[in-house]
């Protein structure tokens, strides 16, 4: 039984009518004709579902239409086409920082926003000091909410959002907040509640992070669903193209080609380690002060005159698959 | 229904918590502001009217105090409940709650300020020799009433003032016409007769009048009052509740 199932999901937003021109631009356009309402699809036609026990990543640049599909399985927008069923209890923690009331103390703010996550009051009480502990605010339980600071104040909204044990979890963009230290911390802790088995969706920009915590992987560009299924390949496909210049860029079109891709970049990948392990091996001068995208794309070019076999050999030598992992 | 009205019960103190804190932050008085308000308006206009309406309508204080007391309830529930919503917008883009709450609990914010307010009321009709009864019970009816109405009325302003800003500038013109048209400071004896009927199509003096008739003429007024105070707040509750089921999930591509 699928725990999140997305069927075509369509959302539409509506741009420049009467309510955003303002009426004097509305009557001015309309008699010169050129008014007309822009819709613009931040989703278009997603669908995938996900089983018990899955972590989805949602990987896309900026504006791919990630954050706004999260609001569809999360119940705050319904789609405009297709449907969204989400068995179970949702927490979603997106743009944690933003809903608080900067008139309001430490504790009154952690007890609201425990109220509007869902928990009860007792649950509330129980809680509240391991809360304020995980936010380290001990000291700062009286201070009104606008004298934190800003990693302050994130702390302590991942603190109560992560402290439920839901069927659901969704993290945008949440794992890098606060310092360093509270960074591991708070990865600990998103990997302690995976690990119990619960569903979850995570956006991030790091594709690190999704090769780390998700099994399943969701490729968006500007809303159209590129692929959807094993992280591997995926990332593999999307890093690839990240790290092509603009002009050249192509989306692949089927799950074959992101294979494709997916093999090409990971044996670019190994031939990066070896330069690094064993820069005698090559007959050519490694190039020092090279971006990363530099290098990637260097690396990719070799591989593309490489013959099948040398392929091979770079996919089987086990001196740097040891290092990769 | 119950199950969820439970699960809502903790959010919806909390929010009401918040906006009662919120609302006395850092003035003086405080919560003293909710009876020392009404009590200098009444003063007001008693001072302004006294000599041009005071001498044909008995108990003029209190005529004046009825119609004050619910038409500042009036004002301060309905525009409350017309911005709560744009207020909130921050929480309900991020968070999955219904968001009538956020209104419900500017209701009960100025439901409570009406209520002080009433016992200053009292005091009032004490000092003024208004004979006290169990009669003076069957106000609550026009409290629990004029709420419903206040609501309605709020919810159907909150979802028009996120499509359209404009109605919050509309919004106070007309309250002030509303202030006029509802009797507050003059008999409607001053319209002729045949005219007299039409302020009954204003809901806020069909609450005002209530009040009169309980405080001033000393017994329960007749069953069609009651229909009336009855009709108008399932009305605009009806209408709210309708606009709301079929727009709340719009108001978020606006705000």
């Amino acid at each position: 039984m699928a725990v999140i199932d997305c069927k075509n999901v369509s959302i539409r937003y509506k741009v420049g009518d009467l309510t955003s021109v303002g009426l004097k631009d509305y009557i001015i356009q309309k008699i010169k004709g050129n008014y007309k309402v822009t819709e613009f699809w931040a989703d278009k036609n997603v669908s995938f579902t996900l089983e018990k026990g899955d972590m989805l990543g949602i990987i896309g640049e900026n504006g791919a239409g990630k954050s706004t599909l999260l609001k569809a399985v999360t119940g705050i927008m319904i789609p405009t086409e297709g449907s969204v069923s989400a068995r179970g209890n949702i927490a979603a923690l997106l743009e944690l920082a933003s809903g608080f009331d900067p008139e309001l103390t430490v504790r009154e703010n952690t007890y609201l926003r425990g109220a509007l996550l869902g928990y009860t009051r007792e649950f509330m009480d129980e809680k509240y000091d391991e809360i304020i502990k995980f936010a380290e605010l001990e000291d700062f339980q009286e201070y009104m909410f606008k004298q934190l600071s800003s990693g302050m104040k994130s702390r302590l909204a991942f603190s109560i959002a992560c402290l439920v044990n839901p069927d659901i979890i969704i993290l945008d963009e949440v794992l890098s907040v606060g310092d360093e230290g509270f960074k591991e911390k708070s990865a600990r802790k998103i990997k302690g509640i995976l690990a119990s088995g619960v569903t979850g969706i995570l956006v991030s920009h790091s594709v690190q992070q999704v090769r780390d915590l998700c099994n399943k992987c969701l490729w968006l560009d500007h809303g159209k669903q590129i692929a959807f299924g094993p992280t591997y390949e995926i990332c593999n496909a999307y890093s690839a193209f990240l790290f092509t210049p603009k002009a050249e860029r192509k989306l692949p079109e089927n799950m074959e080609e992101i294979k494709e891709v997916s093999e090409r970049f990971r044996i670019a990948w190994r031939i990066g380690i070896k330069e690094k392990i064993s820069p005698e091996e090559f007959d050519y001068e490694i190039p020092q002060n090279e971006t990363e995208t530099q290098r990637i794309q260097r690396l990719m070019g070799i591989v593309d005159k490489m013959s099948f076999e040398e392929r091979q050999a770079y996919a089987q030598d086990e001196k740097i698959i040891m290092r990769e992992e | 229904m119950l199950t969820k009205a439970k699960k809502y019960q903790f959010l919806f103190e909390e929010l009401v918590k918040r906006d009662f804190k919120k609302k006395y932050k850092r003035t003086v008085l405080g919560m003293l502001w909710s009876l020392l308000a009404p009590l200098l308006n009444v003063l007001i206009l008693l001072v302004i009217f006294k000599h041009l309406f005071g001498r044909t309508q008995e108990h003029f204080i209190i005529y004046i105090f009825s119609g004050t007391v619910i038409f500042s309830f009036y004002t301060e529930c309905t525009q409350g409940c017309m911005r709560a919503l744009m207020a909130n917008a921050s929480i309900f883009t991020k968070i999955n709650v219904p968001k009538y709450l956020f209104l419900f609990s500017k209701a009960i914010q100025a439901f409570i300020n009406f209520a002080l307010t009433i016992v200053l009321y009292f005091a009032f009709c004490l000092f003024d020799g208004i004979k006290f009864g169990p009669h003076m019970l069957s106000l609550v009816y026009p409290m629990v009433t004029s709420l419903g109405l206040c609501v309605g009325i709020g919810m159907i302003l909150s979802a028009l003032y996120v499509f359209f800003k404009d109605i919050e500038y509309l919004y106070s013109v007309f309250l002030t016409l509303l202030n006029y048209v509802s009797a507050i400071f003059y008999p409607v004896t001053i319209v002729p007769e045949k005219f007299q009927k039409l302020f009954y199509l204003n809901p806020v003096y069909v609450y005002i009048k209530y009040f009169r008739i309980v405080a001033i003429d000393g017994f329960v007024p007749s069953w069609q009052i009651h229909a009336l105070c009855a009709f108008y707040a399932v009305l605009f509750l009806a209408i709210g509740c309708f606009i709301y089921w079929k727009y709340n999930k719009e108001f978020l591509y606006y705000v």
